[in-house]
């Protein structure tokens, strides 16, 4: 194993039945890494993070996670790894402090008393701190959940979508908590569908259909599609929208606030597809760059094409 | 403004749907068929409160024709079932405190003599009266069929005359419970009604709670073990368990005033393997329901054959044998037999084994389709 990989994994499978969830997964994250797991729903997404923290067992493949083998040493993995559902997990009928002190016990944490006290007074929630946690909102839910995962000072996070349903500001705090512990050396694997979010993770896998299509830093994923995009400005964008759809060359377009973004693979047959509007007067063409999202498209279409 | 009517179309959207969910959940589907057939099956062939063929010891002390008389009587009037001819009392208390015959007819020496002599001769029958309800008929055809036999046999010599008084003189010992008490029966019963009610549903409901909920997944990614999981959430009930014995055999003494023969700490360790067997099905249930609705379901199948087919509210011998196969399966079949002997027959430690392993043999199996169904649930 290197030891700069915290993750290491090859060829993982998994079937449910006879559908076969997860194909050939292969990951590297390196520690300290932020690495963003993204995929349509259903793509194996959940399966794959619950391979890797010894949830599930894979039916076939190998590898490392924070150096034991996700195989036979699912053990040692639960005890430094930290897993937030992507579900709400902890025990509504309990308080905000019987839910930590739970935690730590299940960890079997020396000083339990003042782990629990301290992440409580890092929560802000000293006087909160005997309500039911089934009373909390969305957003304190989700803080209460990653202290938990935090409870017993893991050297990697698995988060499944962790802020799904959660306010911007939320949101906001939650990725400066999560690059901060990057930096002090935690290693963070989280799958979200929000493209702003992909956006600030050091690196991104993205998974379809059990598959893994494509992954790297934010530029070299949007780069490796070799997507050519226009971004078009005017009036009844609606009417031209239309008309573009479905002529050869012209892969995707997608509406962009007041613009639309319209994308295809080959440059040259774009570029006769949309000629002739480029002649029309009321819109006003402009090349751009892909965004991630654009890519993302391209890729799970792609990939529907050809697996379904 | 316009009143919203009543929308037919609308309604027979609801009533669709309603169908379509219920058909999809197999499980309540196959309940909504498969207690009413279930309890038909059960109550139509099954129960029979007027029990016959109830098995029969004789202990005749008198080898004469009249003794062969009253046993041919007791066997044709269908109630009694001669299994067994004893020689010793000691052998007439053994085969009462264990339950494995439900009378014991004892025919004095010189009966034929007294009888000749129109001495009216005793005759004693000693019953199993743990369930009242169980002998009661039988005792009560008793008087007259021997009566009507021995008229006929004794017609050519006593000559036409019909005495006033009856020729023998029956005497019935209603054993363990002299006076019937119905109570007696059933106190002890609802202790293991009560159990099975509470130990199975209470442990099925108590993980797929976990699991429906979505902590079950958090429970898992900590480094607790299975076993662990499982025997910590099991604690608690067996504990709720010792609390609703106690309640019952409080109010057995102090309100039904209910004998207690036996050894108590017998009777709790007895209590003790009872609870363990209902709580590995609860646990067996839970890994099988998917959610918490099911696995109610499931504790009502099983709790309705319980009821019905363990001798707690029909007489055990009163049933088919088929019936009484499929009850000998069930615990608490065992657990009534084995708490009526330490309640009020006074058994001791050495009378417990034929009613335990059955117990045992139960939580064996179950628990193992259990741990099969607990690792399909995680994979």
């Amino acid at each position: 194993m290197t030891p700069d990989l915290v993750i290491d994994v090859q060829g993982l499978n998994k079937h449910f039945g006879n559908k076969h969830v997860v194909r050939d997964f292969t990951l590297k994250v390196k520690r300290g890494e932020i690495f963003g797991f993204l995929g349509p729903n259903g793509s194996g997404k959940t399966t794959s993070i619950r391979m890797l923290c010894g949830l599930l067992t894979p039916d076939s493949g190998s590898g490392t996670c924070l150096g034991y083998d996700v195989i036979r040493e699912t053990a040692a993995i639960k005890r430094e790894a930290g897993y937030m559902t992507q579900r709400f997990s902890l025990w509504e009928d309990l308080t905000i402090r019987e839910n930590l002190d739970f935690v730590a016990r299940m960890y079997g944490m020396p000083d339990r008393w003042q782990a629990v006290s301290r992440s409580i007074g890092e929560l802000g929630l000293d006087a909160r701190q005997n309500q039911l946690a089934g009373s909390l909102s969305g957003g304190w839910k989700q803080r209460l959940s990653l202290a938990a995962c935090l409870l017993h000072n893991p050297k990697l996070l698995l988060l499944d979508e962790p802020t799904a349903g959660v306010d911007p500001k939320a949101r906001r705090d939650f990725w400066e908590q999560i690059h901060a512990l990057a930096a002090s050396g935690i290693s963070v694997l989280v799958s979200t569908h929000y493209m702003d979010e992909a956006e600030r993770c050091h690196r991104l896998a993205y998974i379809a259909y059990g598959r893994l299509l494509s992954s790297g830093t934010v530029d070299e994923v949007i780069s490796q599609q070799r997507l050519v995009t226009w971004m078009v400005s005017g009036q009844d964008l609606h009417l031209l929208e239309k008309q573009l759809r479905g002529l050869p060359g012209v892969g995707q377009v997608a509406p962009f606030g007041s613009t639309l973004h319209v994308t295809g693979i080959d440059a040259t047959a774009l570029d006769a597809a949309i000629a002739p509007f480029k002649a029309d007067p009321l819109y006003l063409w402009q090349r751009t760059n892909a965004t991630l999202e654009d890519v993302f498209i391209h890729l799970m279409d792609n990939v529907a094409d050809n697996f379904q | 403004m316009k009143l919203d009517r009543f929308s037919w179309s609308r309604w027979t959207g609801i009533v669709i749907k309603e169908f379509i969910q219920l058909m999809r959940d197999r499980l309540t589907f196959g309940m909504i068929v498969g207690i009413p057939v279930i309890q038909l099956l059960l109550f139509g062939f099954a129960i029979n409160s007027d029990p016959k063929s109830l098995p029969t010891a004789v202990l005749s002390q008198d080898n004469s024709q009249y003794a062969r008389t009253i046993v041919a009587a007791l066997q044709t009037s269908g109630y009694f079932r001669v299994v067994k001819q004893v020689s010793t009392e000691a052998q007439v208390e053994d085969l009462l405190a264990h339950g494995k015959v439900q009378f014991v007819v004892t025919i004095p020496a010189g009966f034929e003599r007294d009888l000749m002599r129109g001495g009216r001769p005793t005759l004693l029958i000693e019953a199993d009266a743990t369930d009242p309800s169980a002998t009661g008929n039988a005792i009560g055809a008793l008087g007259q069929s021997i009566e009507t036999a021995l008229s006929h046999d004794l017609k050519g010599v006593m000559g036409d005359q019909t005495p006033s008084l009856p020729r023998v003189d029956v005497r019935i010992h209603r054993r363990y419970n002299p006076e019937g008490v119905t109570a007696y029966n059933i106190v002890p019963g609802l202790l293991g009604v009560i159990l099975t009610m509470t130990m199975v549903l209470m442990t099925g409901l108590a993980m797929t709670r976990e699991r429906e909920r979505g902590t079950f997944e958090n429970l898992l990614a900590t480094p607790a073990r299975p076993i662990e999981v499982m025997t910590g959430k099991i604690v608690p009930y067996i504990l709720i368990g010792l609390i609703q014995v106690t309640l019952v055999l409080l109010a057995a003494r102090y309100i039904f005033w209910v004998p207690m023969q036996g050894n108590i700490l017998l009777l709790y360790g007895v209590v003790l393997i009872f609870i363990a067997a209902n709580l590995t099905l609860g646990i067996t249930f839970s890994s099988l329901a998917r959610n918490q609705l099911q696995a109610m379901q499931m504790t009502f199948f099983f709790f309705l054959p319980s009821m019905l087919l363990s001798g707690f509210m029909f007489p055990f011998r009163g049933m088919p044998d088929w019936a009484q196969v499929i009850g000998n399966m069930l615990p608490l079949t065992h657990f009534l037999s084995l708490v009526r002997g330490l309640m009020l027959k006074g058994n001791g430690i050495q009378d417990l084994w034929p009613q335990l392993w059955p117990i045992l043999l139960f939580m064996a199996v179950v628990l193992a389709v259990g741990l099969k169904a607990y690792r399909r649930t995680l994979d």
